[in-house]
């Protein structure tokens, strides 16, 4: 197992771009995994997983069906203790605080880190109450604060001047590719510590994904973004780390052009020259 | 070419394939159709008995606003109405938050164990209980063992707890439609179980508990026997106690307590009558039950195009 360890380089590694506001300097990591493992039951998903996630980038999984790539992103909102027999064991640290988001209340967990699913999945509600839902949830009942994070949200998924003029009526109304990307305001609006994405564009068209791809290079600058993605194209594109996993077990982990151009494994290799996956 | 050839020889056949399938098409909808009007016309049949039977007292306001009466023409039914009304009452406003909140119980909250498994069972089981055990069941516990005697409250507990299995099955089948990303999202921003069950499940889940409620309710309403049971009256000359009042509170409750009489039992006393006159009157309640029925349907429909609507 290949790891690159970024703390001290990956400084080297930014375009002039993603130059952090100077506040978010003073911390290099958001989380990190330490020995993490998965049961379904009996079936280990996630083998011993060890992996930093850096403040404030883009960092993204990629590996071929089955690997546990899901397993991986879903252990960090808890989604698996929606379901009966699932195991952790190992650690997630969150940062500043250095806390195990394992042992922490799931609900305080997943109030602080959102989460976007493949297939658009808005509520049966307005617009404006889809992307309110999490502020409504945490009580928030000031209708300005409401409606000026609604609109920054908006703003933020690339989706306000389409949605603007009608805020109050239905979210099915919209398009598959805007209803993903209200599905992404909606886990924004909150301000998440993180944001999970797990492939957010595979059912969607490719114009529809180039406007979720410009989206997150241009908030990557303000979340800490992990990424499951089948297309290694988008993880080269958008990405700044990429982790490469393969039945359960984390394979190489390195700067998104490294690993890329010069990938340390042979399983890597073989899977990004499209020889195996 | 050999693309050619191998169209030349499928396109024939798929052609076969396609006017079969168009074939068993008109088959299926022509024996639907049939079977369609047949039940229809039994049923219009049925309907145009009724009113075409009923019609001299339907056309009559007195038949709405008298008491019973020896006299078959001047024998009305505003006891019988209002009793219906006040069951009603009474039944949705016990079965609809019971039931659903079993429902949601047992759907999202009960531990999957063999308790759990073993409550499922008698709760659709109970849906099949002949109805009149219902009444023998109040009989004996709601008046011999509560005191609640033969009272609007009674007769209202007794046809909730009868259609209380069709709301907890179908409020649980609404809400095992709802799709699991739906609840995953909710779950995703923070939610906790009560908020993901109250502001996105059961939203979403309300048409179809509607459905339910309503054909539960339509059950009750038609309801005779568990209600003869537990001794409704089949004469009675007076009302309940108003619900409203002009002084404060403005609201009481005198009318659970008060004896009564319902339509279907109304109905069956005519018609088990000797005279022909007072056939005629039961022709006539019997359309004004259906009438009700239907006015509770088009409630339901207006409420779900309201709620649909009124999505923030
Ligand atoms: N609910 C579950 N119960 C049991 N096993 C599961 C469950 N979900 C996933 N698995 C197994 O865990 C392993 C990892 O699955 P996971 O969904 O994380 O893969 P993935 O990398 O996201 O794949 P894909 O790219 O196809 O989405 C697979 O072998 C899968 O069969
Ligand atoms: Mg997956």
């Amino acid at each position: 197992m290949t790891q690159k360890i970024f703390h001290d380089q990956h400084v080297t590694q930014l375009s002039p771009k993603t130059e952090p506001p100077p506040h978010a300097q003073r911390e290099s990591l958001a989380a990190e995994i330490r020995k993490l493992s998965f049961w379904y039951g009996e079936t280990q998903a996630l083998k011993e997983i060890t992996l930093s996630i850096a403040y404030r980038k883009v960092t993204a999984l990629i590996g071929p069906s089955g690997c546990g790539k899901s397993t991986l992103l879903r252990s960090f909102n808890r989604m698996h203790d929606l379901y009966a027999g699932n195991r952790y064991s190992g650690e997630i640290c969150l940062f500043p605080e250095n806390h195990n988001l394992i042992e922490l209340d799931p609900f305080m967990v997943r109030l602080r880190i959102g989460m976007v699913f493949q297939k658009p999945n808005p509520f049966p509600k307005s617009i404006f109450e889809n992307v309110a839902a999490g502020l409504r949830i945490q009580g928030v009942q000031n209708k300005k604060l409401l409606s000026d994070r609604v609109e920054q949200a908006l703003r933020d998924a690339a989706l306000w001047e389409e949605v603007k003029d009608r805020l109050s009526q239905s979210a099915y109304g919209l398009s598959g590719g805007q209803q993903q990307r209200l599905c992404i305001a909606r886990a924004l609006a909150p301000q998440p510590e993180i944001l999970l994405l797990d492939e957010p564009t595979s059912a969607l068209d490719p114009i529809a994904t180039a406007k979720v791809e410009d989206l997150i290079t241009d908030i990557r600058n303000r979340f800490t973004v992990i990424i499951v993605t089948h297309n290694m194209q988008q993880a080269a594109r958008i990405s700044d780390f990429t982790a490469y996993m393969h039945l359960g077990k984390l394979i190489e982990f390195a700067p998104t052009g490294e690993l890329f151009t010069t990938p340390q494994e042979t399983l890597t290799r073989d899977y990004i020259t499209g020889r195996f996956g | 070419m050999l693309n050619a050839e191998m169209s030349q020889a499928t396109l024939p056949n798929l052609t076969g394939i396609v006017d079969a399938n168009r074939r068993t098409d008109l088959v299926m909808a022509g024996i639907g159709i049939s079977v369609l009007i047949i039940a229809m016309s039994l049923l219009a049949a049925v309907v145009i008995d009724l009113i075409v039977g009923g019609w001299p007292r339907l056309m009559n306001p007195d038949f709405y606003l008298n008491f019973p009466s020896r006299h078959p023409l001047k024998a009305g039914i505003v006891s019988a109405w209002v009793g219906t009304i006040l069951v009603m009452l009474v039944t949705a406003g016990i079965a609809i938050p019971l039931g659903v909140g079993a429902g949601v119980y047992l759907e999202e909250y009960a531990a999957r164990n063999w308790i759990t498994d073993f409550i499922e069972i008698n709760v659709s089981n109970l849906a099949g209980v002949p109805s009149i055990i219902y009444g023998l069941l109040a009989l004996g516990l709601f008046i011999h063992g509560f005191g609640l005697g033969e009272t609007i409250l009674t007769a209202g507990l007794v046809l909730a707890l009868l259609i209380l299995p069709v709301i907890i099955v179908s409020t649980r089948e609404a809400i095992r439609g709802i799709p699991l990303d739906l609840r995953e999202a909710a779950y995703g921003l923070g939610a906790d179980k009560w908020q993901t069950v109250r502001l996105y499940v059961l939203p979403a889940a309300r048409s179809g508990i509607l459905t339910g409620t309503i054909v539960g309710l339509a059950r009750a309403i038609g309801e005779a026997a568990p209600v003869i049971t537990i001794g409704a009256l089949t004469f009675i000359a007076f009302l309940p106690p108003s619900p409203l009042q002009a002084s404060p509170p403005f609201i009481n409750f005198e009318w659970l307590e008060s004896p009564f009489t319902i339509m279907p039992i109304q109905m069956f006393n005519w018609v088990s009558r000797p005279q022909a006159e007072f056939h005629i009157n039961a022709a006539a309640t019997g359309v004004i039950l259906m009438l009700m029925t239907l006015a509770m349907n088009g409630i339901a429909i207006w409420l779900r195009y309201h709620l649909r609507r009124q999505i923030r």
